[in-house]
């Protein structure tokens, strides 16, 4: 039984806090001595490297890693003691990409993006950009975290913003294990403080997202079928709405790395994700279709690659020169973590891919 | 060789049993597989099942292998024990079940 860290990797000057231990992890051992195929090769078999992106969709902004909550599985060790938060100027040279952008979705993320203390402004002048599909990631316990918080609803419907959120689970046992103690009942609150003013009604163009990740050292299920049992547990038990359901795969990284290292879980997780790649995944990850962008401004090819410090491989690598055509000219940055993403149906951060 | 009966790591080798007899083995997969597809009962219903008979047939890698599905599905820990008492209360009710046949026999015998 593992319990709740309160603090992050960072804080505990854990060995994990560094991506380059983390890397190391991921190329030795049972990938080293041959037991598994490395990433690389696997994708060598079907043609698909160097992994190439191809129409950018997505612009993925990391507003800072602090956080109210410090989650078990958290790939970005998130927490409160984390001070790494994007200032007003990297938001300013982010806006004038996300102005001339190709992309059609703008998704920001944390930490609490909410936390930053220029998010809202940051929000107001992203949306004057008309940006079709314009995400938060919110991890709905901020909107109940602080009285300064509880409007948050009201904005980002103001703001035609479609939030997405994380929800272990429709049981409170299962959810707090994960994202901490109260962590249920805080969202359920706060679902239902959306749901009040339109987010997730059926119909509703207020789009209310959830995002399902596994409590533990095993894969999501199917995603449709999860859904249905989300939505059948949330609204019988709480009147509670929403419109899809994503279900993502713990990736091998960070905290989630930390947990399956010390439960023992390591080998038996990393033979589960390669026993379970889906060439057919390949060739939709979201790294094809996403530039993710970190609090101080590097250029990676998708969340976890900024996690591990992985950053593009590319001349353009940071928000001040953004070139979206010399950036897209590109190949894919890989190592062993992305077998995450091409497991059964594949995982991105909207869910299944194949 | 190992130098117990059971080894976790044996359960990954399970697909392997087809290269020593592909026509039988890939049957047997075949089955295997369209048993646990929807029908008139769900996959997760039938998940339940499959743990519950887990334990009657005292098997370790379908116990390991049922309570994995059954997390990844989202059943819930209560769910599981109460799977495992239906299959528990089954085997001991055919045990006791079987008292009926000694109390015929003691009544014919010694009636």
């Amino acid at each position: 039984m593992t319990k709740l860290k309160t603090q992050s990797l960072h804080k505990r000057e854990s060995e994990l806090a560094n991506s380059n231990r983390q890397l190391e992890i991921l190329s030795n051992g049972i990938f080293k001595s041959g037991e598994l195929p490395k990433f690389k090769d696997k994708i060598t078999e079907i043609g698909q490297f160097p992994l190439r992106p191809k129409k950018l969709e997505i612009l993925q902004i990391n507003l800072g890693y602090m956080c109210n909550q410090v989650c078990s599985h958290c790939h970005v060790d998130a927490g409160p003691d984390r001070k790494e938060i994007m200032t007003k100027k990297t938001m300013q040279q982010c806006l004038e990409v996300i102005k001339n952008t190709g992309a059609h979705t703008l998704d920001l993320t944390g930490g609490a993006p909410e936390m930053n203390p220029n998010f809202r402004w940051f929000v107001e002048e992203a949306s004057k950009a008309g940006i079709k599909d314009f995400i938060v990631r919110s991890n709905l316990t901020i909107i109940r975290a602080n009285k300064k918080y509880h409007d948050l609803p009201e904005f980002f419907k103001k703001h035609n913003v479609h939030v997405v959120s994380s929800m272990p689970h429709w049981t409170r046992g299962k959810t707090d294990k994960q994202r901490g103690e109260g962590v249920f009942d805080q969202s359920i609150k706060a679902l239902q403080d959306l749901n009040a003013i339109g987010y997730g009604m059926p119909n509703s163009s207020l789009k209310l997202d959830l995002v399902y990740n596994p409590s533990g050292a095993f894969l999501p299920g199917n995603q449709a079928s999860m859904e249905k049992d989300f939505k059948k547990a949330l609204l019988e038990d709480f009147n509670i709405q929403f419109h899809n359901l994503f279900a993502i795969t713990n990736l091998p990284i960070s905290r989630f790395l930390d947990y399956l290292i010390a439960s023992e879980n390591y080998e038996d997780y990393m033979f589960a994700l390669v026993e379970a790649y889906n060439p057919a995944a390949v060739a939709n990850v979201m790294c094809t279709n996403t530039i993710s962008i970190s609090w101080n401004g590097w250029l990676y090819d998708c969340d976890f690659n900024q996690m591990l410090d992985l950053k593009v491989d590319s001349k353009i690598k940071h928000i001040s020169e953004y070139n979206e055509d010399l950036l897209n000219d590109r190949n894919i940055v890989i190592s062993q973590h992305c077998y995450g993403c091409t497991a059964g149906a594949g995982s991105s951060c909207q869910g299944s891919v194949a | 060789m190992s130098k117990t009966y059971y080894d976790p790591a044996d359960l990954r080798k399970f697909g392997n049993i087809t290269e020593w007899s592909e026509e039988l083995g890939t049957k047997f997969f075949d089955y295997y597989n369209s048993v646990f597809q929807e029908g008139a009962l769900t996959a997760r219903e039938k998940s339940l099942i499959a743990l519950a008979v887990s334990h009657t047939e005292q098997c370790p890698y379908c116990i390991d292998a049922y309570t994995k599905d059954g997390l990844q599905r989202g059943i819930t820990k209560e769910e599981m024990m109460e799977a495992v008492h239906v299959g528990a209360a089954i085997k001991s009710g055919a045990a006791l079940a079987h008292g009926v046949q000694m109390m015929n026999k003691v009544n014919k015998l010694d009636g």
